[in-house]
């Protein structure tokens, strides 16, 4: 009796090596992420150094004149990377104002079963593919904007900046509503408890406290909006110069790429090279930023 | 006795349990320290939270009935509830000060009420600090951040951060369940010192603390106030058998 009973306590033989084998193979699936972003970098690596050999940093990233396809040739960034940030910039002056508004009405604001319906639908914008969301820049608000705006071109950055805007909305949204939501209920209570109203609550108790969060969504939204080609190739329109007014057309990095990738130009010409060297640059960027914004979190985190 | 609340007919539902039932307070007395006592979900921290109406915060609560505090009901539909809460002061079960500096956690309070001037708040950040027996403690360290102190420094913290909007009343829902011992005292010390200036109405799961540190007893029973009573008289010559029941030990 006391024999079998302690029979039980002894290793099982399946459970050992189960045991053994599990964190291997969840750490190569965690591997597998790690090496993708290796190869990237990589392969991004390798043709972007075969560009610079034929045309240096320094004519690439002072450069007004983006013209690598048609001669006279010239490489300088500049005019794609201030397209970019344009289309950026109206994408986020559009869509951070936009989605914490919607993350405090639906953290803090909206009765329990408004939020389950709304929260959803919200994340369904997510999903609409952002061809649609390209020809609807296209097609709709551009048509609509040329009724108020009467210079604006067919191309623009401002429509496109809009619907890249409405991509992000519902990441951002989505994110810092997670943010607000994790703030323990004692804070809110503390302050509702000295007389806070409601907005006060919102503004000053849980936003700096969702801060880290709300931070990182802003982050994840602007690498997105940086990173967005459908929308941009599709209303953005193909002409990379240094103008700054939003009613004109303009060209990003991504629809660049996109521009040389589907026409003609050769493996190992420098024309493919371009490709390369454009999309380090866009590499690069991102990963600065996301190096700034976890500065900035760790900074500014109020942590509760 | 100078009364501070009268309670007449409050009943409060939360969807359909109706968890307070018909309470009636001739006079809760002015400062002084009255304690609610009653075993876990009795309605008594609900009572509590009907006098600074927190309880409308939570969704599907209704209440009907009055709560009369300088002769007005407050759940008059011309009462600004802001208004009323700066007025009545609540330090919680768990110390719950916000992630900012020490300075900034007293600061909040006078600061959405309209004091912006640094002088002023820092004179009141003092002497919100030492009525809560905290100053000494933390004068260096005002710019730390509110949790680098000790749960026990936290729950004064927080009274200190009721105290500094001047508040009429003190709510004190079982403000050291959380504590250790040595911060319990601490802390029933400072409500009897505080209670000059104060009305004080504290929750408590601990008999003995209210039998120590109470003027006046509250015991509730399932949603019924069984009885109201000095808390002599109501520790030693119970007027109700189930009263008698609950501090002798036979339930709760």
């Amino acid at each position: 009796m006391m024999q079998e009973q302690g029979i039980e306590m002894f290793k099982d033989k399946r459970k050992s090596i189960m045991n053994w084998l599990m964190p291997k193979l969840l750490f190569l699936c965690a591997l597998v992420s790690i090496g993708t972003t290796v190869g990237i970098v990589w392969t991004l690596f390798g043709e972007t150094v075969a560009f610079f050999k034929q045309v240096t940093v320094f004519d690439f990233i002072t450069g007004t004149q983006w013209t690598p396809l048609i001669d006279p040739r010239s490489y300088g960034v500049l005019p794609l990377l201030l397209g970019t940030f344009q289309v950026t910039l109206i994408a986020c002056l559009f869509a951070f104002p936009i989605g914490i508004a919607s993350a405090i009405y639906l953290s803090e604001y909206a009765p329990n079963r408004v939020r389950k319906v709304v929260k959803p639908i919200l994340e369904v914008l997510a999903g609409i593919p952002t061809i649609v969301l390209g020809y609807f820049a296209l097609f709709f608000v551009t048509p609509q904007l040329q009724k108020i705006f009467d210079t604006m071109g067919i191309f623009n950055a401002l429509s496109a900046g809009i619907c890249v805007g409405i991509m992000i909305i519902p990441m951002i949204s989505s994110l810092s509503e997670d943010a607000m939501n994790a703030v323990p209920k004692k804070l809110r209570e503390g302050a509702f408890a000295l007389g806070a109203t409601r907005f006060e609550v919102a503004t000053q108790i849980v936003f700096p406290a969702a801060l880290s969060g709300i931070i990182a969504s802003f982050v994840l939204a602007f690498s997105r909006a940086i990173g967005e080609t459908m929308i941009v190739t599709v209303s953005a329109g193909a002409t990379p110069k240094i103008d700054i007014n939003p009613l004109d057309s303009i060209q990003t990095m991504t629809a660049y790429i996109v521009q040389v990738i589907t026409g003609d130009a050769a493996h190992g010409t420098i024309e493919y090279q371009t490709v390369y060297a454009v999309g380090m640059t866009l590499f690069i960027i991102t990963f600065l930023l996301n190096i700034v914004a976890l500065l900035i979190a760790r900074r500014y985190r109020e942590e509760y | 006795m100078e009364k501070a609340i009268r309670i007449d007919g409050l009943n409060v539902y939360y969807e359909t349990f109706h968890a307070l039932k018909n309470i009636q307070i001739e006079a809760l007395p002015a400062r002084a320290i009255t304690a609610l006592i009653g075993p876990s979900g009795c309605g008594k921290s609900t009572f509590l939270r009907t006098i600074n109406r927190m309880n409308d915060l939570v969704p599907g609560s209704r209440v009907d009935g009055k709560i009369i505090i300088n002769g007005v009901d407050i759940y008059d539909q011309q009462v600004d509830v802001e208004a009323l809460r700066k007025k009545i002061g609540m330090v919680f079960q768990q110390p719950n000060p916000f992630p900012k500096s020490i300075y900034d956690n007293i600061a909040f309070g006078p600061r959405l009420h309209g004091v912006t001037k640094k002088s002023e708040l820092d004179e009141i950040v003092e002497s919100s600090l030492r009525q809560a027996a905290l100053w000494d403690e933390v004068k260096d360290k005002l710019k730390k951040m509110a949790y680098d102190i000790s749960g026990g420094q936290q729950q004064r913290l927080c009274i200190a951060r009721a105290i500094a909007v001047n508040p009429e009343i003190l709510l004190m829902d079982e403000a050291t369940s959380a504590l250790d011992p040595i911060s319990t005292i601490k802390i029933e010390e400072l409500a009897q010192e505080l209670k000059s200036k104060y009305t004080i109405i504290m929750v408590t799961h601990n008999m003995h603390q209210a039998a120590r540190a109470s003027d006046h007893t509250g015991f509730f029973l399932n949603g019924e106030l069984v009885e109201f009573a000095t808390t002599e008289q109501l520790f030693s010559n119970p007027g109700d058998e189930r009263t008698e029941s609950y501090i002798t030990g036979r339930f709760g």
